[in-house]
């Protein structure tokens, strides 16, 4: 390590193989200053323009915004906010082509300035020192930064990385023909780029900043050099010309002779890159407090009048750099965002300028020749010696081409950085980049549909068990005598087999107690159409009656008894989760069912969410006489946990659920549904609660040639509330439910399916509210109560004919 | 505005096919003069002939697949094939035999198999072996070179001999072969081969008037002039140096080595660099870039093993020289070879 840093420091460089060297084209753009646009008309800032989530808007149609006010909000992971880059009003919130080689239509706030490109109130920080590290990074992430080099990565992230990083490398590079963007800002910006550095050092820490520059570039060179001279952490290393020296990979390479894992990131290796334009912004956003709205920009090419670098608000339409440069466009004309080795052509013009748009190429046909006819491969592996990832490009394009997947992966497709060099030095003019592109979106493709093909087979596999254990259990019953009574001991049975609980209390009084229930029952019963209903509303009559007695029904109940230890001061959580079902199956419908439960309590809130997805599918084959008919519902609940004044809860709720169908024979059906419900709140000042419910039906249906139907179904809900200021309390209840039924028919016209169930789960804490005086002893104390319910019904149910 | 719009890389290197084969073309000149100047005006005969011969079967081929003609003749290649085809056999060799082997390279070894890129084997030395095997006497009746020759023949004369089989004057190519001291010569290789074979030392064969002291005299011009071509390829980045090195330097061992245990009936490692194929075989033939081996290190190994084969060929099998055989056996192993030879990828077996 310190002989590496030795050699690094006496300007030690290890070349990466391959590589190649395209005419530079630099001095066409690099002699002059960067100048300023003027104001364009309009400003179409896309909400995404980096990798990650959209930010959430938080603007509307009409409104007048001020130059720098944000126009997003970070939601997700990774999503990063917008900015508008000056002041106007906002005429549209719509579809636009994006910046990207796609070109598809992303969501774009559209602004028309007012002229007066007046800004916000910024909060510059003169002192970034000061500041702790998540203050510094909240401010890179507000301020909208994203990695100006090429790929848009939120620079926060990488700034906070939990790996601890040994070198930060700023990539000055600039390998591609024609770029000069980097090249102009450190002869203008040095000082600010090296203070956006030591802002990176700040947060990272590094033992060594190596900051790489390719060697046409002396002038930038001598500029960073003087600049960085009182910071001996910082060294500037001069780095030969090749392409790609440029890129992430190769740079670790070349300056500190590491090599990133496979599939892997750089900071595995304790290296971290950053482009030299995301410093600069990083420390405009922190000294200045400007969020990134704009950047600079190399417009340049042959059919360009005045070439060079503009700094260019984002959102500024292409067609604005052109003109506003002159452009005198030859027939079929390219423009490229981006450089000629890895950039790509615009289909209009009429697109915004974005965070990673470092170049506009617009190219006469001297320049930059069009691509010929593709050859035949000679094998001649031209395209080998210029690979900087020592890949096989012509052996990789013959598995491409015959979409040998297996062969490709073998032969590390994936490490293929798409960097062009093998495409520029083929004779034979073969697009192998396109050829690559192709084959990895292909592979991945099919591991997609592998896993779901997996997937599938396991949940057959599931099904067939199940179904298994189910015929066996019906036969079980039929030697059975049903059940007649409906005395106590049939409510104790059910009782029982309602509610299993376990009891763990803590016996400490500084420590928590910890009731932890689980209560699991299972009810099946065969009975007709008409004896289910009794049966059901049995079972809701008994969950009703033990609410109300509370303790009572506790007490009563020795064997199985549920403990919660609530407190004075403390909050009670009460889950129930309330689940219904009802299929038909005449034609093909759908329903689900939300059911939400909040318990609350004197000093409590709760917070319920539900998001509920579902998905039907419907396959059918038209055949005669027979029927096909899907039906899928889902629902679920997520119930709230409550909290104190010191508690926050959260409630998360997913649930899911699928709903097979399978017929064979003259009539085939298919149903699947899945929903997914997932609920996230916040809560109060001092503790997060988090409850997730997690909850899932299936139900599967088959129906064989003349007439065999079977509808399961099964759901579960999983919640937990977590308590209080020392302690916290999770409580879970799964519900799951089962229904079967099975129905034959004589007559192959007329299917149908019924299909009903409702489960209820509360947890045992709802009553400890009843109870404020039982064992409270302790403002320290949290309860943790789980309860696990689960029920099953089955019905078999014979049409046309009694059992 | 409508723009164009297309695949990254935007940029190219101009390099193409056809100037790529024209490149190994004009690298074959330097050989081909020093052949002229040693063997007479028959090779410049030969090589016409195998030009219309590979361009007449490349559009015929071309029109019976369906394909377009002109890219096809356009990349050089076939003239190329033509071109190898034509350095290696005899001079004075009927002309049917090289019509026959510039249809067999074009049609058969490289057509059928689906033309260029998809050939398993060289075509020039495809088409050189079918010559050998199939007319072993034509294919080995190389001429002394001229200064040697009894009866010195004009171009005239090889014209005729080449198209008639008898020169104007009524000799045949048998008579020609003879010296000046009246016995017929062979090449070197064959003469070494054959006087050790009867028991004479190296040096007692080298006493014969085709060698000078330690080359035959004008097979170690026409080494030097492809070597001379051979290394212009190199550093016109055209060919890698993995194959020639390879190549060269496994005759040489071999050769130094077998010096080493038999110096009376061994000719030595200078001898095996510049005699015979040697180096037209190591800079031109080896390196096709279709039929050889395409990672730098299975290079290294498919060159390598050439050269063991050439000098165990020449030194314990049944025919003098072996360029042919050994890249044809060679150009066999190719897949295997590349296969487990594959370069590190970058970020693949690092230690961290």
């Amino acid at each position: 390590m310190e002989k590496l840093i030795a050699q690094i420091k006496q300007g030690k460089v290890w070349p990466f193989p391959g590589g190649i060297h395209p005419p530079g084209q630099k001095t066409i753009s690099n002699t002059q200053a960067i100048t300023r646009l003027p104001l364009p008309d309009k400003l179409i800032v896309p909400l995404k323009q980096h990798i990650g989530a959209n930010g959430q808007l938080i603007v509307e149609k009409g409104q007048l915004v001020l130059k720098g006010q944000a126009l997003t909000k970070p939601v997700a992971n990774w999503s990063v906010p917008i900015h508008a880059p000056t002041s106007g009003t906002i005429t549209d919130i719509c579809q636009m082509p994006s910046a990207h080689p796609s070109a598809l239509p992303e969501l774009c706030v559209i602004i028309e300035p007012d002229g007066q490109d007046s800004w916000c109130v910024l909060a510059p920080v003169t002192t970034p020192s000061l500041l702790s590290h998540d203050q510094l990074i909240n401010i890179i992430h507000d301020r909208g930064i994203a990695g100006m080099g090429g790929a848009g990565f939120p620079t926060y992230i990488k700034a906070d990385s939990r790996k601890a990083i040994e070198y930060l490398i700023v990539n000055a590079v600039e390998c591609e023909p024609y770029i000069t963007a980097d090249d102009v800002l450190m002869r203008e910006h040095a000082a600010g780029i090296i203070a956006g550095i030591e802002i990176m050092q700040q947060l990272l820490t590094p033992t060594l900043t190596i900051v790489g520059i390719e060697d046409n570039k002396p002038e930038a060179i001598a500029a960073m050099q003087a600049a960085a001279e009182h910071n001996d952490k910082i060294i500037i290393q001069t780095v030969p010309t090749i392409y790609p020296s440029g890129g992430e990979k190769q740079l670790i390479k070349l300056l500190t002779n590491k090599e990133v894992p496979s599939g892997g990131i750089p900071a595995d290796i304790g290296v971290l890159v950053q482009n030299v334009g995301t410093l600069f912004a990083v420390n405009q956003a922190v000294f200045e407090g400007k969020p990134l709205i704009e950047r600079v920009i190399t417009v340049t090419g042959n059919t360009i009048h005045k070439p060079g670098n503009v700094w260019a608000l984002l959102g500024t339409e292409i067609k604005h750099l052109l003109d506003c440069q002159g452009f005198s466009p030859v027939p079929q004309q390219r423009v490229v965002m981006g450089g000629p080795m890895m950039g790509f052509t615009l289909p209009t013009v009429r697109i915004g300028v974005v965070k990673t748009t470092n170049c506009i190429l617009a190219p006469d046909h001297d320049e930059l020749a069009d691509p010929g006819p593709e050859k035949a491969c000679i094998r001649c592996s031209a395209c080998a010696d210029a690979c900087p990832a020592s890949l096989l490009p012509q052996q990789l394009q013959w598995f491409a081409k015959s979409k040998e997947y297996d062969k490709l992966k073998e032969h590390n497709l994936f490490d293929c950085i798409e960097c062009g060099a093998c495409a520029y030095v083929c004779p034979s003019e073969i697009p192998l980049v396109q050829y690559y592109r192709v084959a990895k979106v292909e592979i991945k493709e099919q591991q997609a549909e592998q896993v779901k093909a997996e997937r599938a087979k396991e949940r057959f596999e599931l099904r067939k068990q199940r179904l298994e254990r189910e015929q066996e259990a019906r036969q079980n019953r039929h030697k059975r005598k049903p059940a007649t009574e409906k005395s106590a001991d049939e409510k104790q049975k059910i009782a029982d087999a309602l509610a299993r609980v376990k009891n763990k209390p803590a016996k400490d009084d500084d420590k928590s107690a910890v009731a932890a229930a689980i209560a699991r029952a299972k009810a099946k019963k065969q009975h007709q159409d008409t004896e289910l209903e009794p049966d059901n509303s049995e079972v809701a009559l008994e969950r009703a009656a033990r609410k109300e007695q509370a303790r009572k029904y506790k007490e009563q109940k020795a064997a199985s008894n549920t403990a919660a230890v609530p407190d004075d001061k403390k909050s009670a959580v009460a889950a129930a989760i309330a689940r219904a079902k009802a299929k038909k199956a005449a034609a093909s419908e759908n329903e689900s069912d939300n059911t939400t439960d909040a318990a609350t309590d004197d000093k409590k809130a709760a917070v319920a969410a539900a998001i509920a997805r579902a998905k039907a599918k419907k396959a059918a084959q038209a055949e005669p006489a027979a029927s096909v008919e899907n039906d899928s519902s889902e629902s679920e609940v997520a119930t709230a946990s409550p909290a104190d004044d010191k508690k926050a809860a959260v409630a998360a709720a997913i649930a899911r659920a699928k709903a097979k169908k399978a017929a064979q024979a003259a009539s085939v059906e298919n149903d699947n549904s899945e929903s997914e419900v997932a609920t996230a709140s916040p809560a109060d000042d001092k503790k997060a609660a988090v409850a997730a419910a997690i909850a899932r039906a299936k139900a599967k249906k088959a129906a064989q040639a003349a007439s065999v139907e079977n509808d399961n179904s099964e759901s579960e809900v999983a919640t937990a509330s977590p308590a209080d200021d020392k302690k916290a309390a999770v409580a879970a209840a799964i519900a799951r439910a089962k229904a079967k039924k099975a129905a034959k028919a004589e007559q192959a016209a007329s299917v149908e399916n019924d299909n009903s169930e409702s489960e209820a789960a509360p947890t045992a804490i709802n009553e400890a509210e009843g109870k404020p005086e039982q064992t409270a002893q302790d403002k320290k104390k949290a309860a943790v109560a789980a309860a696990i319910a689960r029920a099953k019904a089955k019905k078999l149910q014979q049409e046309g004919s009694d059992q | 505005m409508k723009l164009t719009m297309a695949s990254s890389p935007h940029s190219h290197s101009h390099k193409s096919l056809s100037r790529l084969m024209q490149t190994v073309i004009l690298a074959c000149i330097p050989g081909l003069i020093a052949q002229l100047y040693f063997f007479g005006t028959g090779v410049l005969i030969q090589l016409i002939l195998a030009l219309v011969t590979v361009s007449i079967s490349e559009v015929i081929i071309m029109l019976i697949r369906k394909r377009p003609v002109w890219p096809a003749i356009g990349d050089g290649s076939a003239w190329l094939t033509a071109v190898l085809l034509a350095l290696s056999i005899p001079p004075l060799a009927p002309w049917w035999a090289i019509v026959i082997g510039s249809f067999f390279a074009i049609v058969i070894v490289k057509q059928l198999y689906g033309g260029l890129g998809f050939n398993l084997f060289n075509p020039a030395m495809a088409a050189y072996v079918l010559l050998l095997i199939s007319f072993p006497v034509q294919m080995t009746t190389w001429m002394p070179i001229n200064d040697l020759l009894a009866n010195p023949i004009s171009l005239a004369q090889q014209l005729s001999v080449i198209f008639n089989g008898f020169t104007n004057g009524g000799f045949s190519i048998d008579q020609l072969r003879v010296g000046v001291d009246g016995v017929t010569m062979a090449t070197p290789l064959d003469t070494i081969k054959t006087d050790t074979a009867h028991g004479l030392t190296v040096s007692e064969s080298m006493q014969a008037a085709i060698f000078n002291s330690w080359l035959g005299r004008g097979w170690g011009w026409v080494n030097l002039g492809f070597l001379i071509g051979g290394l212009y390829l190199i550093k016109a980045k055209v060919i890698n140096w993995h194959i020639p090195v390879g190549v060269l330097a496994s005759i040489a061992v071999c050769s130094a080595i077998g010096y080493i245990a038999a110096p009376g009936t061994e000719p030595g490692m200078i001898f095996h660099l510049f005699s015979g194929a040697t180096m037209l075989g190591a800079f031109f033939i080896a390196t096709d870039p279709v039929s050889a081996a395409t990672t730098n290190r299975g290079r290294l190994i498919y060159g390598a093993l050439i050269g063991l084969l050439v000098y165990l060929i020449r030194t314990f099998g049944g025919y003098p020289d072996a360029m042919a055989f050994a890249v044809l056996l060679l150009n066999m192993a190719v897949p295997l070879i590349d296969y487990y030879t594959q370069p590190r990828t970058y970020g693949h077996g690092v230690n961290k």
